[in-house]
């Protein structure tokens, strides 16, 4: 059995919302008031569950409620959940950023966190400079650092600008340095952020197989991202977090598919449940969302390469001079492929009084086969969001074509979208 | 399972106050002298004269106060020559404000760095601490050239033994400066309030040591309040020993070391309490 190196018991952190200001000293006072007298900390009580489509009674949050896991030697494990579901804050108390509100994490051997890259790189020193500066914040010795300064430049690439302060740099080159630096960090546990989301592609597939060595050398890793393809190919084990609570611990794939059937659960037959909004101010507010064929039948697979129609209804709660409304297609790796809004084609202002409306989407179905899911917003005039949905619906390309000519002939499927190129072959 | 109770580290929310974690500052003792270099090297990057500035401020400073408190304004100077009396105080109280006002921001300049990495957060108040005394070694040097040039003329400055001082009068100040700074930047990490007292407090303290007066002239009434600055027996001591006169006062140097001390373990605590969590608030 291989030994357990980083335990967390019931770690739970509160975040107070709003303001700092004159009315956070009464606050301070009245907990040192009651730690005088020995009492428990009258704040403790308070917070809702970190559900942000609410208006919060309480001033305080409990952003994490009582963690509790464990990892063992040598496991890379995948922290997963939506936006603000408590993974920054759980990274944050893993890296001692800052601590637990309540409970314990007890770590055996040497951590370092990854949170960005190129922390406390000084715009003018040299790149020489700061990777012993960048190195030894993250915990390395000035002896560790000179004994890998080649490695690191050769994997930066970066090595003839290496005199040149780095604030001449372009920002992919501060990037490579920044992560060069990182990726020869040497400690038995590393927590890494979605850092990978940086730099071009090539540079992306050169960190993930670092990543893949790190892992494969019996090193214990933890790895925060939305990429669920990146998580999934890193991965064996997952945490999924949802609204500061650990729901699931299990194999990664597991994992990943709760994950995805949780997003469906907000849907019943198209009806979208009143707590499935990640944001919602309460001056409208989505009711249903259909994914409809060119006969206007609710479908979830439609025939490769023909059009489909997001209709969805949402009732407006306040008069609203004018108003956005989109809809993003995203691909199982949890990347947007198109975005579209009322306001691309038609710019004229809609002004709506209270009530209920509909509103159809028609969508050139130019996807490839595979799965899609759809997150659907509506904004205020000002540019704040006043409902949002992600992940409500989902549709299935299949790779039959409507009139059996156009079927889609082949047994890979590459990229997302396809492209109706004019190939012209010429002998020459 | 036994063996699996012996854990490296653990994060708690609330540590022992007297569990400052000394051990680890060592551990990264690299990245405190990365710190000092980098704030030496980067400081005058770009500038024509580099290090020169060095020199350039303490000798500005001396000829302004010797053209306003020395001639237009007439304060004694207990019969020394002026632009010696004023480089002395300046070069001491130079070290303690710097100190001061670039410690008392380490959290909130810091935030970025601080929100991203774990270190002991000590190191960067340390490394202030560190270049601002080889920055005062320097400025020591063109003190002291001064100095000499006064020495080889006759019955003007008189030097003693509390020579031998001067190294614990300049790690007592510097240690006072960083406590102060401590101290204030980790109140301010949730309440602003006291930054905008920083330069300000500082100016005013610097007119209530007697760096641009000597003590002597002080009447009476003031002289209590003055001697209640911790700063004032620090450079009284340290202008009698170079120039032979001022007061030296062993009662006074050892309420100033009492204080000190006293302020420095309040600040530990202090910054070691707030460093936990200052993330959320600042």
């Amino acid at each position: 059995m291989s030994k357990i190196v980083l335990k967390a018991e019931n770690i739970s952190k509160q975040y107070r919302l709003g303001q700092l200001g004159t009315g956070t000293i009464s606050h301070d006072l009245n907990r040192l008031w009651a730690k005088m007298r020995g009492k428990e900390d009258p704040y403790l009580k308070l917070g809702d569950v970190n559900d942000r489509s609410r208006i919060e009674k309480s001033d305080y949050v409990w952003s994490l409620k009582d963690i509790n896991f464990e990892i063992k030697e040598g496991e890379v494990v995948g922290i997963i959940g939506k936006n603000g579901a408590g993974k920054s804050t759980l990274l944050k108390i893993l890296s001692q950023v800052t601590s637990p509100t309540t409970g314990e994490v007890k770590v055996k051997g040497r951590i370092a966190s990854l949170l960005e890259v190129g922390t406390g790189f000084h715009p003018d020193l040299s790149g020489r400079e700061n990777i012993f500066l960048n190195g030894a914040i993250l915990g390395m010795t000035k002896q560790e650092i000179k004994s890998k300064l080649d490695e690191i430049v050769d994997f930066s690439g970066v090595a003839k600008y290496l005199d040149t302060p780095v604030k001449r740099y372009s920002s992919g080159m501060m990037v490579r340095l920044g992560f060069a630096v990182a990726a020869h960090l040497e400690p038995e546990i590393l927590i890494v952020d979605e850092v990978l989301a940086v730099g071009d592609q090539e540079f992306q597939d050169k960190c993930i197989g670092k990543m893949k060595d790190v892992s494969n050398s019996g090193r214990t890793v933890l790895f925060v991202s939305h990429n669920m393809s990146a998580v999934k190919n890193l991965c064996k084990k997952g945490i999924l977090l949802e609204k500061g609570s650990i729901s699931s611990i299990n194999s990664i794939n597991d994992v990943i598919n709760k994950y995805l059937e949780k997003n469906q659960q907000n849907n019943q037959n198209g009806i979208i449940s009143s707590s499935a909004s990640f944001v919602n101010t309460g001056e409208a507010k989505f009711k249903t969302i259909h994914i409809k064929n060119i006969n206007n039948e609710s479908i979830n697979e439609i025939n490769y390469k023909s059009p489909i129609k997001v209709c969805t209804t949402f009732e407006i709660l306040t008069d609203l001079k004018d108003f956005f409304i989109d809809v993003r297609i995203i691909n199982s790796e949890g990347t947007t492929l198109t975005h579209s809004m009322n306001k691309y084609k038609n710019k004229t202002i809609t002004a709506l009084k209270k009530g209920f409306y509909e509103s159809i989407v028609s969508l050139n179905n130019n996807f490839q086969p595979g799965n899609y899911s759809i997150t659907i917003g509506i904004f205020h005039e000002n540019g704040y969001y006043m409902d949002y949905v992600e992940n409500i619906s989902s549709f299935k390309v299949s790779k039959i074509a409507s009139d059996n000519l156009n079927n889609y002939s082949y047994h890979w499927i590459e990229g997302n979208l396809f492209d109706d190129a004019e190939w012209l072959i010429n002998k020459l | 399972m036994q063996e699996q109770e012996n854990w490296d580290l653990t994060i708690k929310p609330h540590s022992k106050w007297y569990d400052l974690r000394i051990k680890e500052i060592f551990k990264y003792k690299d990245l405190l002298f990365l710190f000092v270099r980098r704030d030496f090297v980067a400081v005058y990057k770009q500038t024509i004269l580099g290090p020169l500035w060095f020199f350039i401020q303490p000798i500005i400073t001396a000829l302004t106060f010797t053209v306003i408190f020395g001639n237009l304004a007439k304060i004694s100077t207990d019969g020394l020559p002026q632009v010696l009396f004023y480089m002395c105080g300046i070069t001491l109280w130079n070290y303690f404000s710097d100190t001061l006002t670039k410690t008392s921001d380490t959290f909130t300049a810091n935030a970025n760095i601080f929100g991203k990495v774990y270190f002991p957060r000590m190191i960067m108040p340390l490394s202030v601490v560190l270049s601002n005394l080889i920055k005062l070694g320097v400025q020591f040097l063109l003190f002291i050239a001064i100095w000499l040039y006064f020495l080889l003329k006759p019955n003007q400055i008189h030097p003693n033994l509390a020579l031998c001082l001067i190294p614990f009068l300049i790690i007592l100040i510097g240690f006072m400066g960083l406590s102060f700074g401590i101290i204030i930047s980790s109140l301010t990490t949730k309440y602003r309030d006291l930054k905008f007292l920083v330069t300000f407090g500082v100016q005013l303290m610097m007119y209530a040591s007697p760096i641009v007066y000597p003590l002597s002239i002080v009447p009476a009434k003031y002289k209590l309040l003055i001697i209640a600055n911790p700063v004032t027996s620090i450079i009284e001591t340290f202008k009698y020993a170079f120039l032979g006169v001022g007061e030296f006062n062993w009662l006074h140097l050892a309420y100033s070391t009492v204080f000190t001390i006293t302020l420095f373990m309040i600040s530990l605590v202090i910054f070691h309490k707030v460093e936990k969590t200052f993330m959320d608030t600042v």
